[in-house]
């Protein structure tokens, strides 16, 4: 699904972020890439979104070199994704607004996407992440989940094949950040998604991650890769396993 | 605001009116009872008259002046490159208090409407450049972001973020300068003119002495600036209705 081959960023008059650095990651896969701040975690996330462009090697995704955002590659991140004089039902229409503004044009939007079926779409999600009552609130009156929830239901309507996610929960209370965290889980199975998140906090990617891929202080040349495969599993919070994995975690970031 | 707030305001106003009126006892300070009826009665003599030739004066200036400003300020916000070329100009032009230049607008432009809409324009012009150039560069660049990556290209981002973007900023500018642009029409029509609440204020305050007239154009002029005040914050409710939500 994605291929990294001899990835090279620096942003502009800096030292490389990435110099030479192999990754992939395959269909359906669930991974997490952690790090501390300044790693290039978001970097590499927005290099996958088609909103950076590599500075040396390719990317890869589903076969194609990227070049420009892909409309089957939905990104949700931590705050500011909303736009605040939008309705949520409205926001959650957005990108499928965008694609009826353009029309299918295989760009913009997918050449094979059915523009009649959006109303449904939309209501579908609106149903499924529990948002119908919210529908005519703006974001300034929705809580940070609800906020979340309406960015995934946005990204979602699209019909994605690969979720990225930059720090989704990192600013929600825990007992919001792990209902989030358990809904992803069950929408990755659901949609068949390969998803990659974003994330410094180690509990979080030991629970969303079944691959684990560490960034250290740029720049990040080798794909440090800790298989997690406990993840799926939806008690694996309370489990040894899960706390061993975290003090694992830990040593290697330290 | 509440209806019933204004309505005691406008009572507690007329009241202190009253009172200063007995208090300094002389005809330059008419009481409001008979400024209120001079008032309707110089409506049908000519008052109104005056009263829509400077509201259209204002309405024109502020319809030039958001269709040149809005635009030009866009383009600024959206261009890093441009900006830093323009706005040395813009930062020495916008504190210059513009209504310096009426006498050499007037030597230039002449007598007419049009002095006088080219300064209330002037005015207006670069507080809604300044304000929706600031508001198009500080979109938080993670919002520009998430919508390039629902496949918003340049002409998507301006129609779902830009334009939405900087329709409030217009109206906060336009609100903020109705006052400004109210004061300055005045000063405008003080000079070659017969007609608008300025010259109508000044013929009667200080030529014929007609003290209730004079008071009924302020009242005229002070109506302007009010609705047009309210008319800006109707707009902003209905167009900006996530602004004003709780």
């Amino acid at each position: 699904m994605v291929q990294l081959t001899n990835l090279t960023f620096a942003y502009h008059h800096a030292a490389p972020v990435f110099a030479n650095f192999d990754w992939q990651a395959a269909d359906g896969e669930a991974w997490a890439v952690l790090g501390p701040s300044g790693c290039g975690k978001s970097t590499l996330l927005y290099l996958l979104a088609g909103l950076r462009q590599a500075t040396g090697g390719k990317i890869e995704i589903g076969g194609e070199i990227l070049r420009q955002p892909r409309p089957r590659t939905g990104l949700i991140l931590q705050d500011y994704g909303l736009l605040p004089w939008m309705t949520a039902v409205a926001n959650i229409n957005l990108g499928l607004e965008i694609r009826r503004f353009y029309g299918p044009d295989g760009k913009h939007a997918p050449d094979d996407d059915d523009l009649a079926d959006h109303a449904g779409r939309v209501a579908y999600w609106m149903e499924r992440l529990r948002l119908t009552p919210h529908a005519d609130k703006y974001p300034a009156q929705l809580s940070g989940g609800q906020r979340q929830r309406v960015a995934i239901a946005r990204t979602l309507a699209l019909n994605p094949d690969l979720l990225l996610m930059d720090e989704p929960f990192s600013s929600l209370d825990a007992p919001t950040r792990e209902s989030l965290q358990k809904l992803t889980l069950d929408l990755r199975r659901e949609q068949r998604l390969t998803t990659v998140i974003v994330t410094h906090s180690i509990e979080e990617a030991a629970v969303l991650g079944k691959k684990i891929l560490l960034l250290k202080q740029p720049p990040n040349e080798t794909a440090v890769v800790i298989p997690n495969p406990g993840a799926a599993d939806p008690d694996f919070r309370q489990q040894p396993e899960y706390f061993a994995l975290c003090g694992r975690l830990r040593e290697m970031m330290a | 605001m509440k209806k019933r707030g204004l309505g005691t305001a406008v009572l507690a106003l007329l009241i202190l009116w009253q009172l200063a009126s007995w208090a300094v006892h002389k005809p330059i300070l008419p009481g409001p009872v008979i400024v209120i009826q001079t008032f309707f009665n110089e409506l049908g003599n000519g008052l109104a008259a005056h009263f829509w030739v400077s509201m259209w004066r204002v309405l024109v200036s502020m319809f030039l002046a958001v269709v040149l400003a809005a635009p030009a300020g866009l383009a600024l916000g959206q261009s890093q490159r441009l900006n830093h070329l323009i706005s040395p100009i813009i930062y020495l032009l916008y504190p210059i208090p513009k209504v310096v230049f009426i006498p050499i607008i007037l030597l230039f432009f002449g007598i007419g409407n049009l002095p006088k809409i080219i300064i209330i324009f002037l005015i207006l012009f670069f507080q809604i450049l300044v304000l929706v150039r600031d508001s198009a560069a500080n979109i938080e660049p993670k919002t520009i972001l998430s919508v390039r990556s629902l496949g918003a290209g340049r002409r998507a981002l301006f129609r779902y973020v830009y334009f939405p973007a900087t329709l409030s900023p217009i109206l906060t500018a336009l609100r903020q300068s109705v006052g400004t642009a109210v004061a300055v029409l005045y000063i405008a029509e003080l000079f070659a003119t017969q007609k608008g609440l300025g010259y109508y204020i000044y013929l009667n305050g200080n030529t014929l002495f007609n003290y209730p007239a004079m008071y009924a154009g302020v009242i005229a002029m002070s109506l302007l600036g009010l609705g047009l005040y309210f008319a800006v914050d109707w707009l902003e409710r209905r167009l900006c209705p996530w602004k004003f939500v709780q």
